[in-house]
Formats: structure tokens, C-alpha cells, sequence
């Protein structure tokens, strides 16, 4: 009875509320992307676009494979011993898993904040230098010292920690540290962002100043984020991905999917039947 | 404490008490019986005292404030805790008390005066009460004696046994008296614990506490006969000619710790960056078998015992080092640091590696992903921000292994000799302090020469060494550490 209702609700909305979005880029592409963890099939047949200086939400319960297509898009999964990967993901219309790329220079273009925010065992200025320092974006000195205010500022901590660069990431408060893991990952000028729940581990005063920050750096990235909090997928994204138990389900524009969703399982999930 | 303040008062006649001690009369029939009273009124009074509480709360458990086995626990404390006691206190004093009772039935002509003597007089006495004959007639009056002191002992611990379960059965009763509802038999059970939490723990407090104490005063005295700036800063360690009566000059130790020094530097060039090294590659880079065959087979080192690595190091190592050294045309001593060294820091580096891939593996994955995230490549990763987490860790697995180094005997003493030299030529003989310690104690000295008490001095020197690498150690490891939650 309640499905039909909503489904009803949902219908009448259908039409004035599909806004038209101008067609853009895709920065990256996935074709009939497998993952296996050893034996166990965790992806299926994935197919998704990322549209250019868009944040795209990936949404979905636990476990359905949302983080671990995440890690595909800069390769993390290679540090996993027992991961294979089958199909084809383009970067910039190039294969990111040819063998004459280097994982290096893929992360360096595609950056990553991860669900718990890890600031490294440094202050906080070597936190955000570390990344340029290592593939020489900058000389030490003046121009390292730019990278970092501006990096800083991006992120939207520079007034909070400008009087103590020196004292250690790690004393921050939890909401600070993950606006220094977004920082550090800015520093490196990276094209497309991944985010892995950013936000899960953060008070709802901190989860909002990440929200910002993700809408305004939505204006020179691209942005993918995991979510399990719909609201925050419905606030800072403008594509969304729906996955369940492994599969892409529907992939759509944020308002469509959260008004008008095709699949059932969608429904249910934004509904809040299961998930 | 207590050991230290005996040591004080009569620390020259320590060995001639010890033997009196052992010399004693075993525990006799009584103490035995008393115990075997004890435990089985200890098991009485828990079922008697779960089964008062249970007849009392009458079916309805919730009215009592404990429940029964606490109960039970209450009146078995109460019957074996005082009685235990008071064996305690009765065997630890009825020897000397029985003595002096005995002494005092002696003609005064026959009590000697001086110390000696008179532990000679009470060693005689008990050698004729156990019915041990030193082959010499006895006197009279001795002999007599020794009959009084076993009638005495024998009265004692029949009083003991008496005493004692008398003691056991009140305990019992009171407390079973004492079961009502409303008894917190739980609190003060608990509070019995804690007070047996906290002996064990002061028992090794003591224990160190009177090491050191012995340790200081034994020090003491030999400072008394050699001073402390000769031993601290001369030049010459020879204690065979402090025997002859010249003691000024035989015992300058800097060739003892700088042959431990320059020993320990060799083991932890060695141990070291071979250690670590392994230690990185087993956690950052080996496959999962590889890693769990090769860890265990390191850690196969570690079980090796040290007089092993001894032999290995006399009859192979220093061997092919005096040869190669020959052979570049170097003067090679048969026994030389190196070889010692060499051979320390192999045992050595399974602390190393073994303690530092555990720190390494507990530097959460997170901060590698993160590196990996930005781009980093293995190398940097692990340069940047994998050793400088683990960097406490590594320092203590250090400073573990120079303590170990600096401790270790077998291997100096079978490898790179007994000679003194002051040198900073590892193909030289060299000696460390616990290889002069282990050398001097086991000669037939007398006790308190100053060749015997040498080794006080030596080991109060180590132990404030070790004692101040492992504060180091602690202040290294609470200044770096990262909290990760």
C-alpha cells in the first residue's frame, strides 16, 4: 500500500521537476567493471560515467560495493593483495589500468579522503607538504609555504591553524583533521577528487563545513563521494549512483533520483524500506 | 627492607648465616599436620558457611546482600588466614628463640664472645640435635644442649599444632556466626583479594629494592677499600695483584667498560640496520608466505641458547677473522671484539627485527592508504611515514637489544677473552664487566676481599648504565608517541 503511494506521489511530481542540465564532459568512464576479493564477486558488471566539475554521489546499503568501486577509480585496490579487477576504467579517455600506467601518477591526479580522517604523524604544515615535496611541485621555502597557505585555505582551515603550522595533524579536532585531509589532497592538484564517507566519523556542525567545502571545490574537481547519509547525498551532489549487493542499479541526476526513482530497489532504499 | 637493614648490621658474617639457616631442622611432622588442619577446615568452613547463608536467605537468594559462595569464601578466609599466619610467624622465629633459651642454660664459660665463634658454638649445637656427628667428641655440656633443644623443639610444635587449630576453629566459628543477610560478605572478600594483589606486586618491588640495597652497600664497602675515582678512572685493572696486598692501582675499570662499549657498538652495527631492514621487509614487502615462514625462522635465533653462539663465535668465527686478517697482513689476537661482536649482534637482531615488525604492523593502515592516496610510492611511504609512526616502538626494540647486549656474558667470555686491555682495536682481546663479574665469583676468594667485592662495584656501575638507557628508552618513546584510536 505505502509503495504504491509514494510511487503515485513520485509520478505526479514527474515533468515541471526534471530540470534540463547542460550536457558536459565525462572525466571518467567505467565499462563492465568485475571486482573479485579472492573468489567472491564484489562488483558486477559495473557501467558509470563521472561527469566533469560535478560531484556525483555513490549511495547504497553496506557492503554493496560503493567504497570498493571508489578505490578502483585511483587503484587503491592494487594494495589489497587478493583483489582482481576486470573491464576497463578511462581516465581522460585513457585506460587507467594499461600497463604503462604508473599508480603514482594516477593518484597524484586522482586524490582521496578516506572515511576516518588520517592526518600523518607531522605537523600540519608537513601534512599538506608532504604530497608536493614528493612529486616536486614545489621548492622548499617560499613556494612550498604558498602551497600550503593556499591549500589550507581552499580547505577552509587556513584561519584556524595559520598561528600553529608546527604542532602535530593529529591534534586537531576530528572535523579540523578531515579538512586537513582534504587540504593535503588538494595540495597536490589533483583533478578528480574521491571521497570515502567523508563525513561518518564528524559532529553535524563539521559534516556542514565539509559540505561546503565540497560545493565549492566542485568548481575546479571533480568529485566522487560515497555517502550513507541521503540527505548529504541530496544536498552537495548533482549526479547520484545507486548500487546494491554489488551491482550499479540506477545512475541518474540527484533530484531524479530522489524524486523519481525507476527501480524499485531504489525506492526502497530512499524510502528507507531497507538499507 | 628488611634484608638491607640485616645487611647493614652484620653483612661480614652473611655466608656463615646462610649456611646457619640451611643448617636448620627441616619442617617436622607438626607444621605438615597443622597444614593439612588448615586446608581441610578452610573447605569446611566454605560449605558450612554457603550453607548457612543458604538455609538463612531460605530459598529467596535476593534477600541476601552476597550471594552464598561469597559467603563461603568469608568463613574459609577467617579459618586459614589467622592460622597461617600465625605459622608463618611461629616458624620464622622459634629457631632463634629456642637458641638463646638454650644459650642461656649454658655455663657463661662456654659462650665465646666474639660473633664468630658463637655462630660456630649454635652450628655445633643443632649439627648434634639432628644427630650429626662432626667426628670430634662433643662436650658435655653441648651435648647436653643439643638434647634441651630438641625437647624445646618438640614442645614448640606440638604447642604450634595446638595452637594453630584452636586458632583455625575459632576463626570458623566466629565467622559462621557472623552470616546474616545483610552481611556485605562480597566487599569484604574482595577487599581480602586486593590485599593478596597487592603483597604480589610488592613482592617484586622488594625484591628489586633489596637487590639494589645489597647491591649498594656490598659497593660500598669495596669503595671503602678502593676509592671511587680509582676505580671509575684508572687505567689498569689487574686484580690477581690486589692479592698480594697492593690494591692501589689493580682496579681502574675503564678498560672493562670501554671493552663493554666498544663490544656493543660492534653488536648494534651489526644487529641494527640488519634487524630493521628485515624487519621492513617482512612487513611492508613479503608475500604472506613468505613472511610467515621466514619470521618464525628468525625468530628461531632468538632460541639459541647464548653458549651456543659462544662456541660458534670461539671456533668458527674467530678463526676466519684471525684468518682473513692475516691474510690483509693485520695483527689478529685469537680471541678479538669482533669476533664477540659479530657474533652478539646476530643473536641480537631477532629482538630487532621481531619487536619492530610488531610496531610497524600496529601503525594503522589508514596512514598508508593516505600516503598511497597522494601518490607516494612504497619507498616513501615507509621512509616518511611508516618508520617515523613506528619510531618509539623501534627505539625501545633498540635500547632492548643494547640492555640484552651490554647483559650478555657467554659469548665475551668464550670469544673475546678475560684480558683487560684498554683499546679501541676490535681485532684486540678485550673484556667486558660481566665477564670479569662471572670470572671473580667464581674463584675461591675470600669474601671480602677486595677482588670479590669488585664485583659489587662493577655491577652497581651496570646497573645505573642500564637504568639510565632504559629512562632514555621511556622518554624517547612518551615523547614521539602518537595516540591513534
Amino acid at each position: 500500500m505505502r509503495l504504491d503511494n509514494i510511487q503515485m506521489s513520485v509520478a505526479n511530481r514527474q515533468g515541471p521537476a526534471v530540470r534540463a542540465i547542460p550536457s558536459v564532459n565525462n572525466k571518467i568512464t567505467a565499462r563492465d567493471v568485475n571486482v573479485y576479493y579472492a573468489t567472491k564477486r564484489a562488483l558486477k558488471d559495473i557501467n558509470l560515467d563521472i561527469e566533469e566539475n560535478r560531484v556525483t554521489a555513490l549511495i547504497g546499503p553496506s557492503g554493496c560495493g560503493k567504497s570498493t568501486f571508489l578505490r578502483c577509480l585511483n587503484r587503491m585496490n592494487d594494495t589489497i593483495d587478493i583483489c582482481r579487477i576486470e573491464g576497463q576504467i578511462q581516465l581522460d579517455s585513457v585506460d587507467i589500468y594499461a600497463k604503462a600506467i604508473d599508480t603514482v601518477q594516477l593518484r597524484a591526479r586522482v586524490g582521496m579522503v578516506f572515511q576516518k580522517p588520517n592526518p600523518f604523524p607531522k605537523s600540519i604544515y608537513d601534512n599538506i607538504a608532504y604530497g608536493p615535496r614528493i612529486h616536486g611541485l614545489a621548492q622548499r621555502g617560499a613556494e612550498m609555504d604558498e602551497v600550503v597557505r593556499s591549500s589550507l585555505e581552499r580547505a577552509g582551515l587556513w584561519g584556524e591553524v595559520k598561528d600553529r603550522l608546527k604542532e602535530p595533524g593529529t591534534g586537531l579536532s576530528g572535523g579540523q583533521q578531515q579538512r586537513l585531509c582534504i587540504a593535503r589532497a588538494i595540495a597536490v592538484s589533483p583533478e578528480v577528487i574521491l571521497m570515502d564517507e567523508p563525513c561518518s566519523a564528524l559532529d553535524p556542525i563539521a559534516t556542514a563545513h565539509i559540505e561546503e567545502l565540497i560545493d565549492e571545490l566542485r568548481a575546479s574537481y571533480t568529485i566522487v563521494i560515497v555517502t550513507h547519509n541521503m540527505q548529504q547525498a541530496a544536498r552537495v551532489s548533482q549526479k547520484t549512483a545507486f548500487f546494491h549487493l554489488g551491482e550499479m542499479v540506477e545512475c541518474n541526476d540527484t533530484e531524479e533520483i530522489f524524486t523519481n526513482p525507476r527501480d524499485e530497489r531504489t525506492q526502497g532504499y530512499i524510502t528507507g524500506r531497507y538499507g | 627492607m628488611l634484608s638491607g637493614l640485616f645487611l647493614i648490621g652484620e653483612r661480614e658474617h652473611m655466608l656463615s648465616d646462610l649456611f646457619f639457616f640451611i643448617g636448620e631442622h627441616g619442617q617436622p611432622m607438626q607444621t605438615t599436620m597443622l597444614l593439612t588442619v588448615i586446608a581441610v577446615l578452610t573447605v569446611v568452613g566454605y560449605f558450612l558457611g554457603r550453607g548457612r547463608a543458604v538455609a538463612i536467605a531460605g530459598g529467596r537468594l535476593s534477600t541476601l546482600h552476597s550471594v552464598p559462595p561469597y559467603h563461603g569464601f568469608f568463613v574459609a578466609l577467617w579459618a586459614g588466614v589467622p592460622a597461617l599466619l600465625l605459622l608463618a610467624v611461629w616458624v620464622s622465629c622459634e629457631g632463634p628463640v629456642i637458641m638463646s633459651l638454650v644459650l642461656a642454660q649454658l655455663p657463661a664459660a662456654l659462650i665465646p664472645t666474639d660473633h664468630q665463634a658463637l655462630t660456630l658454638l649454635q652450628t655445633d649445637i643443632l649439627n648434634l640435635a639432628a644427630g650429626v656427628s662432626n667426628g670430634r667428641e662433643p662436650d658435655p655440656a653441648v651435648a647436653d644442649a643439643a638434647g634441651l633443644y630438641n625437647t624445646l623443639h618438640m614442645v614448640a610444635e606440638s604447642c604450634l599444632l595446638a595452637l594453630g587449630s584452636a586458632l583455625a576453629v575459632a576463626g570458623l566459628t566466629l565467622a559462621r556466626r557472623q552470616i546474616r543477610g545483610d552481611l556485605r560478605a562480597r566487599n569484604r572478600v574482595e577487599a581480602a583479594l586486593n590485599v593478596l594483589l597487592i603483597l604480589c606486586s610488592l613482592v617484586a618491588i622488594l625484591t628489586t629494592v633489596g637487590i639494589v640495597l645489597s647491591l649498594l652497600f656490598q659497593a660500598i664497602q669495596f669503595f671503602t677499600m678502593v676509592p671511587l675515582t680509582d676505580f671509575l678512572f684508572g687505567l689498569h685493572w689487574n686484580p690477581q695483584t690486589a692479592f698480594s696486598g697492593d690494591v692501589k692501582g689493580s682496579f681502574g675499570a675503564v678498560p672493562i667498560f670501554t671493552g663493554t662499549l666498544l663490544i656493543t657498538v660492534i653488536a648494534m652495527v651489526v644487529a641494527v640496520p640488519i634487524g630493521l631492514m628485515s624487519a621492513v621487509y617482512m612487513s611492508e614487502y613479503a608475500a604472506p608466505t613468505v613472511r610467515s615462514v621466514a619470521k618464525p625462522v628468525l625468530e628461531i635465533l632468538a632460541g639459541i641458547p647464548t653458549v651456543v653462539y659462544g662456541f660458534f663465535a670461539a671456533l668458527t668465527m674467530a678463526p676466519v677473522i684471525r684468518d682473513v686478517g692475516t691474510a690483509l697482513g693485520l695483527e689478529v689476537s685469537s680471541q678479538s671484539a669482533l669476533a664477540a661482536g659479530v657474533v652478539m649482534g646476530i643473536m641480537i637482531i631477532p629482538f630487532v627485527s621481531s619487536l619492530s615488525d610488531d610496531v610497524i604492523n600496529a601503525v594503522p593502515q589508514a596512514l598508508r592508504d593516505g600516503s598511497y592516496g597522494l601518490g607516494a610510492t612504497r619507498s616513501e611511504t615507509i621512509r616518511e611515514i611508516v618508520l617515523p609512526a613506528a619510531l618509539p616502538g623501534i627505539v625501545g626494540a633498540v635500547m632492548l637489544a643494547i640492555s640484552r647486549a651490554i647483559g650478555e656474558t657467554m659469548i665475551v667470555a668464550m670469544a673475546a677473552g678475560l684480558a683487560a686491555n684498554l683499546t679501541a682495536n676490535p681485532l684486540a682481546a678485550v673484556t667486558t664487566v660481566t665477564v670479569q663479574i662471572a670470572a671473580t665469583i667464581r674463584g675461591d676468594q675470600e669474601f671480602n676481599s677486595p677482588k670479590t667485592l669488585s664485583v659489587f662495584g662493577l655491577g652497581l656501575v651496570l646497573f645505573i648504565v642500564t637504568l639510565i638507557l632504559n629512562v632514555i628508552a621511556l622518554r624517547v618513546v612518551q615523547k614521539y608517541r602518537e595516540k591513534y584510536d
